[in-house]
């Protein structure tokens, strides 16, 4: 089925039930309990997740596969997201043609970037990149205003053309993007007992975009194509000697990436329509490197864990503020209390990025293949602990991957 | 004619002439053997071979074709593979995808963007791999991540990786090189067999004189970037020029 092997396509199932249940899994506290801000089930957030899950899906099939580290990627989701945005104050608030101009677009800014980056490697490639996502964000802030909307960041506006959508389709409201008359905005809430589940269309649209890059990204893994981006990271005169040119073949990788990156973007203007600058800025070409590691880079699931984990502690951590802590520690004597939220308190609310900077060190050091690393170490030590148990029956020792 | 065919090539680095006037003629279907003492430019001769170098005039004609200013997959798409000093293999991979990857490349050229297709489902290929390494006694280490191997191994590998290309000329630079008396004995033995059953042209570049002596047709001696003989390997071993440039005066 699909095309994959076995593995993969319980990975591919995997992924889509808990893309499907999302919206029960990660609001597994009752509303209006004390546990309920640690919920993540709300439209925004699971959107984010795909959304970031699908940039670094893309990120990785550079950075995982080739070894080669962007540090400007964030160009190319922006570019997504102007693109989209013009198609919706010109030709229709559908997001089909605005996702396919984003793409088109982001594929031939990758190609320009990657052609000229991709003459060097390593370090000096990963400045190049950063330069021209530097320059790109530069020039949408300042002298490119008449296209990006400058400082503002570029909106809709009553008076837009839309030429598909006819003259009626806007009275007196901007309209909202939507999938055929299907509204990204909509929700359905399902109200059981004290829980609230809200499903969004905009999710579940952005959700199958997601399965399907993902899909597309084991299929790469697991073609010649895929291996060739491999054997680059290993060996590069190896390579050149076996009659093969690395050129074309990371200068392909690039490209599809930044496509993934401007898909990405896209399907961030259609959940809201507005696309800013500060959408290129270094560090959200940095944030996405962050997510590819902390999940495992070059590992199929392990970008979207990362996203995912990012995403979390961005909108939930930073959430937590000092009146909470004390609402947590109330229990505890007085001065305790005080003691334990101070010391508690730098690492919440704002302070996210310390926790965040603090994993993220843990992971490297004892973890260098990520999250998907210590779901293995886990899965392994289970393994042991059970053989260990029923002495009768034969180990089974699956091969080392 | 010879198969490789150099002619006249000089190679200046600043001051130090690497190579003066070499003249070389390689035969089809035979092992030339090239000799010297350190510094006599017989890795910077090789590298003008494979397109790692230029040199300054001179020409290199392999198979009736310049390799003159062509790179180094291209010089590989014309029929010549390369075995290095130090084993080059693609350490992340495991045997098998390191014998998919020279299969694909005969197959499909430089570059073919194959982006959907699964590795899985080449079944041509998987079996000229699988003979391959059956061919060299690897084929129960295919699973192996190949970085894990002992360095004979890796070597096998690497001469498995250029024999599948099926090349018309076989580049050896000291294969033997670091190697235990009993991998260099083995791979004398490889050597040996891939020359009786193939229609195989080996240029070999070595220090060990068991080695040289045990598979080279013809032998050419280089000292100070110059050859300063040509011959049949018994012709060689008595020769005076030979023996003072190579073996010093006291041999």
């Amino acid at each position: 089925m699909f095309g994959l092997e076995k593995k993969d396509r319980s990975l591919l199932i995997l992924v889509a039930l808990l893309t499907i249940f999302a919206p029960f899994i990660l609001n597994p506290f009752p509303e209006g309990s004390a546990m309920a801000q640690f919920n993540a089930g709300y439209p925004d957030l699971m959107q984010r997740f795909v959304i970031f899950g699908i940039f670094a899906i893309g990120f990785n099939i550079l950075f995982g596969l080739t070894g080669y580290l962007s540090f400007g990627h964030a160009a190319f989701l922006g570019v997504g997201s102007y693109a989209a945005v013009w198609m919706f104050k010109l030709l229709s608030m559908n997001v089909v043609p605005a996702i396919v101009l984003a793409v088109v677009m982001s594929g031939l800014f990758a190609l320009l970037i990657g052609y000229i980056s991709l003459r060097r490697s390593g370090i000096y490639f990963s400045i190049l990149t950063l330069a021209f996502a530097q320059m790109m964000f530069a020039l949408a802030y300042s002298v490119l205003t008449p296209i990006t909307g400058g400082e503002t960041g570029l909106q809709l506006a009553l008076d837009d053309p839309r030429i598909l959508d006819g003259a009626g389709a806007s009275a007196g409201n901007i309209p909202v993007p939507s999938l055929f008359g299907l509204e990204m905005r909509d929700s359905a809430d399902l109200v059981l007992g004290s829980w609230v589940f809200t499903f969004n269309i905009g999710y579940y649209f952005c959700a199958v975009i997601m399965l399907l890059a993902f899909y597309l990204s084991i299929r790469i893994f697991r073609s010649p194509f895929g291996m060739m981006l491999r054997a680059i990271k290993s060996n590069q005169q190896r390579l050149n000697y076996t009659g093969l040119n690395p050129k074309p073949y990371t200068l392909a990788a690039f490209v599809i990436s930044g496509m993934y990156a401007g898909l990405a973007g896209a399907l961030m203007a259609s959940m809201d329509p507005l696309a800013g600058a500060e959408r290129m800025f270094w560090t959200a070409s940095g944030e996405v490197v962050l997510m590819t590691i902390l999940g495992g880079a070059g590992t199929l699931i392990g970008p979207v864990l990362g996203a995912g984990m990012i995403k979390y502690m961005e909108n939930i951590i930073s959430k937590i503020n000092s009146d909470i802590l004390h609402g947590w520690f109330a229990f505890l004597p007085d001065g305790l209390e005080d003691f334990v939220v101070t010391i508690i308190y730098p690492f919440i609310g704002k302070g996210w990025h310390l926790t965040l900077g603090l994993i993220f060190m843990a992971v490297v050091i004892f973890l260098p293949g990520g999250l998907v690393e210590g779901g293995q170490r886990l899965a392994a030590l289970f393994r042991r602990k059970k053989t260990s148990t029923d002495d009768g029956s034969p180990a089974k020792t699956e091969p080392a991957e | 004619m010879g198969i490789l065919e150099v002619k006249d090539v000089n190679k200046r680095f600043g001051g130090l002439q690497a190579l003066g006037d070499v003249n070389l003629s390689v035969t089809e279907n035979t092992c030339h053997a090239i000799i010297g003492p350190n510094g006599a430019g017989k890795s910077t001769l090789l590298n003008c071979l494979v397109g790692k170098l230029i040199p300054d005039t001179g020409s290199v004609m392999f198979d009736g074709q310049s390799v003159l200013g062509r790179t180094p997959h291209e010089i590989n798409q014309l029929g010549i593979s390369r075995v290095f000093q130090t084993p080059e293999i693609f350490g992340d991979l495991t045997v098998m995808e390191n014998m998919m990857i020279p299969c694909f490349a005969r197959r499909d050229g430089a570059f073919r963007l194959h982006a959907i297709e699964s590795v899985g489902s080449e079944t041509e290929l998987r079996e000229q791999a699988e003979q391959m390494l059956e061919d060299v006694n690897m084929l129960d280490k295919r699973h192996m991540h190949s970085a894990s191997m002992s360095r004979g191994d890796k070597r096998r590998l690497e001469m498995a990786m250029c024999l599948v290309q099926n090349p018309k000329l076989l580049l050896l630079d000291e294969p033997t090189a670091g190697m235990a008396r009993a991998d260099t004995n083995n791979t004398i033995d490889l050597l040996k067999e891939i020359k009786d059953k193939r229609d195989i042209t080996i240029a070999i570049i070595e220090h060990d004189m068991h080695v040289v002596f045990s598979l080279a047709d013809r032998i050419t001696v280089l000292a100070q970037g110059t050859p300063l003989v040509e011959d049949v390997p018994e012709k060689i071993k008595g020769h005076p020029k030979v023996q003072e440039a190579y073996l010093g005066e006291s041999a």
